[in-house]
């Protein structure tokens, strides 16, 4: 580790202040503090709504604090990575780099000097860039090593990543970390925010830790001798909450509950899925890894309906549902918890009430064949969902926009969890961007479906929720399935290893033979 | 009330109120300019639209119209649609209502003329209305565009269709309805304030209880608000724009009753023009609720009526002005004081010890 040797009380602090935010009289942050040393991989960690996101913003300029300030050492520019893409994706790299600075005589812009420096800037650091590629053709991964070079060419020495290895495989991971060290030992700095604590583990020299918007944690030079235990105490404040093991697997004669056979489903973006098979019994906990935009979306919507495939068949309880609306796959026993719970799983100006009925009007109706909304059924299912998953606060007349991301999500598997006659549950990244709190619930009503017969499918980025929860792992990549790992083969060393490799293509030759 | 409704409701009135200020402060600046004294000319305003019956009547007769076309445009904008082919769908139903009831048999009873009229208008917008829906929900035409368009072509087929078949003579009328089509008259004499308006009111009734009460409605909602989370759900996205644009054509040409069978008589050209225009200002400036539409009809039945009874005074068109500044007032207050309702709601959250109420919508 090249930072590592550093001594702490000799590198001088690029960052460094305390700063205190509101929102609407809510404290985000209290008095955190932010202690960035030259040549240091500094990690920031906390459980969603902790307050990173807001202090980085307040590093870059973006957010302003209402009491105190942080200075950046003179001479060191901000580099902000944002956690979702900020390219224009019309716009080619080479272009999102001069945006609002565009350099030119007259108003004609002179692209290639700074094209050549991109690519100069891109082979000094480990970093493929393509100059004149538009944005929007790169994979996520490009996209942003392609932020970072920009970053770098308009001078930034300090760079803060948010979230960065959300959307790369676990060997992109370790070239992203190569190229961060390079970056620190140039006598510059790295904000990692995250919330992965192995990564923090291998890679951060110094950690800070946000709970409820205060520092509860901040160590200095600890390369090598963090656990990822002692991170998670601290970020919980208390013992983090045990993860769900898999419930015992159901018997090999199991009816085929959810089956997908010869999918083809084309996709604009070519992320899409080419001749995908897969079984699921009743009761299976079947996990769908692979790197963002293999064709986990194109999959999932297909299955729920929102997908109209190319080729192939989905069938329901042995049912034949390719061609079925989705009110009439949810009407055949099939859940589904979507990706992106604020567009697709919650209506967020609406109550919790309303959001636990949408789309069971008809089921929580009163009269005319469920015309006329049946307010007391929809109240009572309200009130079991919010009991049974814990959501705070309890009451099912606030609008679910008022929820924290975890109990947002509580609703929308309480809702497809409690479907009349489910069958099968599709779930993609239910546990994103959740709570450890609700994660570990939200894994615990999983469970509790496959133990009663369920089948569900649950289509990760997180390995560990994969390899803890499933019965069997399969690898989605560039829209095939290339690998498959069962049963205890999920809980042997090396597996990681094995699904990194088939997550990025290396294995899938040798898998497939 | 249940809260967090009571909550919105304010929130909605006080966005609604700073606009009406907001107007008030530019009409008195544009009186001023005029040179006239704004504390006379608002009060006689108020004194001669609501001093006596006659005033008030007149008031109802002119918020009427307004209160058809606010309810359909504000039935669209809760499906999300923009439904900017009120005018034409308006113009349509009152020919259609027209032609009905010109074309009855002389004698028949009023139970029967006037819902069979009735249904002609309804049906006239509700098919502009259902084909401007169904030609975004299929083939994803932009409703306000197919709207516009529709407007113009409906404005030439009616006269085309008048001049060559059903205009009376030369003029630009159709024959007068049966009297068992023509609504009653209420109120004080010398004024021509009819039986649409109760109907009108009825109207807002039952679409609040729609809104409120039903699946449909909870589906226009919910499309609305976040299609792809309707569509998720399996809430039929295509067939709830559909019922949603027609029946708010249906509800813009029911406007009929109020024009042909309570007012003129009669199909005439040029009668409710601009009533469908002034509807989405009704169901912008009453938020979308029909409450909130009966509200903003009155209002603009009061400047409307109020603009002729000041006009010694001041120009008529000065009201004109101000209806158009209380839209913008509306347009332009939304976010502040949406910023504003949100802390409010969260402030009171916590005060009731609760936890976790996010600041600004959610974690992201």
């Amino acid at each position: 580790m090249t930072a590592a040797g550093h001594d702490p009380a000799a590198a001088a602090s690029l960052i460094t202040g305390a700063v205190t935010k509101r929102y609407d009289g809510r404290t985000v942050l209290d008095a955190a503090t932010l202690q960035v040393r030259a040549g240091a991989i500094h990690a920031l960690v906390g459980e969603n709504g902790a307050g990173k996101s807001t202090l980085v913003k307040i590093v870059a300029g973006l957010v302003r604090p209402d009491a105190g300030a942080i200075a950046v050492a003179p001479g060191q520019r901000v580099g902000l990575v944002p956690q979702h893409g900020a390219l224009v994706p019309t716009l080619t790299v080479v272009e999102n780099a001069v945006l609002g600075r565009e350099p030119g005589r007259a108003g004609v812009l002179a692209l290639a000097p700074v094209a050549d420096a991109l690519r100069a800037l891109g082979a000094a650091h480990g970093l493929a860039v393509d100059p004149w590629a538009r944005a929007g053709a790169l994979s996520v991964g490009e996209q942003q090593r392609a932020e970072i070079v920009i970053a770098l060419w308009r001078g930034a020495s300090l760079l803060i990543l948010d979230e960065p290895t959300a959307v790369l495989a676990p060997v992109e991971v370790d070239g992203l970390f190569a190229v961060l060290r390079g970056v620190a030992a140039a006598g510059g700095a790295v904000v990692l925010v995250t919330h992965k604590l192995d990564e923090v583990v291998a890679i951060a020299d110094d950690l800070t830790v946000l709970r409820a918007g205060r520092v509860v944690r901040h160590d200095v030079g600890v390369a090598g001798h963090l656990d990822a235990t002692t991170i998670a105490r601290a970020m919980v404040g208390g013992e983090p909450p045990p993860r769900a093991t898999a419930p015992p697997p159901p018997a090999a004669t199991a009816a085929i509950a959810l089956a997908v056979r010869g999918l083809h489903v084309a996709d604009a973006t070519g992320a899409g899925v080419h001749g995908v098979d897969l079984a699921l019994r009743a009761g299976e906990l079947v996990g769908v890894a692979g790197v963002e935009g293999n064709g986990q979306r194109a999959l999932v919507e297909a299955i729920a309906g929102l997908r109209r495939p190319g080729a192939g068949r989905i069938e329901l309880g042995g049912v034949d549902v390719t061609g079925a609306t989705v009110a009439a796959r949810l009407a055949a026993g099939l859940g589904h918890v979507a990706e992106d719970r604020h567009a697709m799983g919650l209506v967020l100006d609406a109550s919790i009430e309303d959001n636990v009925a949408l789309g069971r009007e008809a089921e929580l109706g009163a009269g005319l064949g469920g015309w006329i909304l049946g307010r007391r059924a929809r109240r009572a299912l309200a009130d079991a969902i919010v009991r049974d998953l814990d959501v705070r606060p309890p009451d099912p007349t606030l609008p679910a926009r008022a929820l924290s991301g975890g109990n947002q999500q509580k609703i929308v598997v309480g809702r497809e969890l409690t479907r009349p006659a489910l069958r099968a549950l599709v779930a993609a990244q239910p546990t994103r961007g959740v709570d450890l709190g609700a994660q570990a619930l939200i894994h615990a009503r999983l469970r509790d479906a496959a133990g009663r017969g369920v089948a569900v499918l649950l289509v990760s980025a997180d390995l560990d929720e994969l390899l803890g929860l499933c019965h069997r792992v399969v690898v989605l990549h560039r829209g095939r399935l290339v690998g498959e790992v069962v049963g205890d083969a999920l809980r042997a060393d090396g597996v990681r290893g094995r699904l990194g490799a088939l997550m990025t293509g290396a294995a899938a030759a040798e898998e497939a033979a | 009330m249940k809260p967090a409704t009571a909550a919105a409701v304010r929130r909605e009135a006080a966005i609604a109120t700073v606009a009406l200020l907001v107007a008030m402060a530019a009409g008195s600046a544009l009186i001023l300019a005029i040179g006239q004294s704004p504390a006379r000319v608002w009060g006689a305003l108020l004194a001669r639209t609501l001093g006596d019956a006659g005033g008030v009547a007149q008031v109802l007769f002119k918020a009427t119209p307004l209160l058809f076309t606010g309810l359909a445009v504000a039935i669209a904008l809760r499906a999300g649609l923009f439904n900017i082919g009120v005018e034409g769908q308006l113009v349509a139903g009152l020919l259609a209502c027209g032609v009905v009831g010109g074309a009855l048999p002389a004698a028949t009873p009023g139970l029967i003329a006037v819902p069979l009229c009735l249904l002609a208008a309804a049906t006239a917008g509700g098919a502009l209305g259902a084909a401007t829906g169904a030609l975004r929900a299929w083939r994803g035409s932009h409703e306000v565009i197919v709207g516009i368009l529709l407007n113009a072509i409906v404005g030439a087929v009616v006269l085309w269709l008048g001049d060559a078949y059903l205009f009376v003579g030369e003029s630009t009328r159709t024959a007068d309805v049966v009297d068992g089509a023509r609504l009653a008259t209420i109120g004080p004499a010398g004024t021509a304030l009819n039986t649409a308006a109760p109907l009108a009111l009825a109207a807002a009734a039952a679409i609040a209880w729609l809104f409120a009460r039903t699946r449909t409605g909870a589906r226009w909602r919910a499309v609305g608000a976040a299609p792809d989370a309707a569509a998720c759900a399996g809430g039929g996205v295509r067939r709830s724009m559909l019922t949603a644009m027609t029946l708010s054509g249906a509800i813009a040409g029911l406007a009929a009753a109020h024009y042909v069978l309570g007012y003129k008589y009669c199909y005439e050209d040029g009668v409710g023009r601009g009533a469908g225009f002034l509807g989405i200002a009704v169901a912008l400036l009453g938020r979308g609720h029909p409450g909130g539409v009966v509200a903003a009809a009155l209002l603009l039945g009061l400047l409307s009526h109020g603009g002729l009874v000041v006009s010694d005074l001041v120009p008529k068109e000065l009201f004109d002005v101000l209806t158009a500044v209380i839209i913008l007032a509306v347009a332009a207050s939304t976010p502040m004081v949406r910023r504003r309702g949100l802390a409010a709601l969260t402030r009171g959250a916590r005060r009731a010890g609760l936890s976790g109420v996010a600041a600004d919508g959610g974690a992201p």
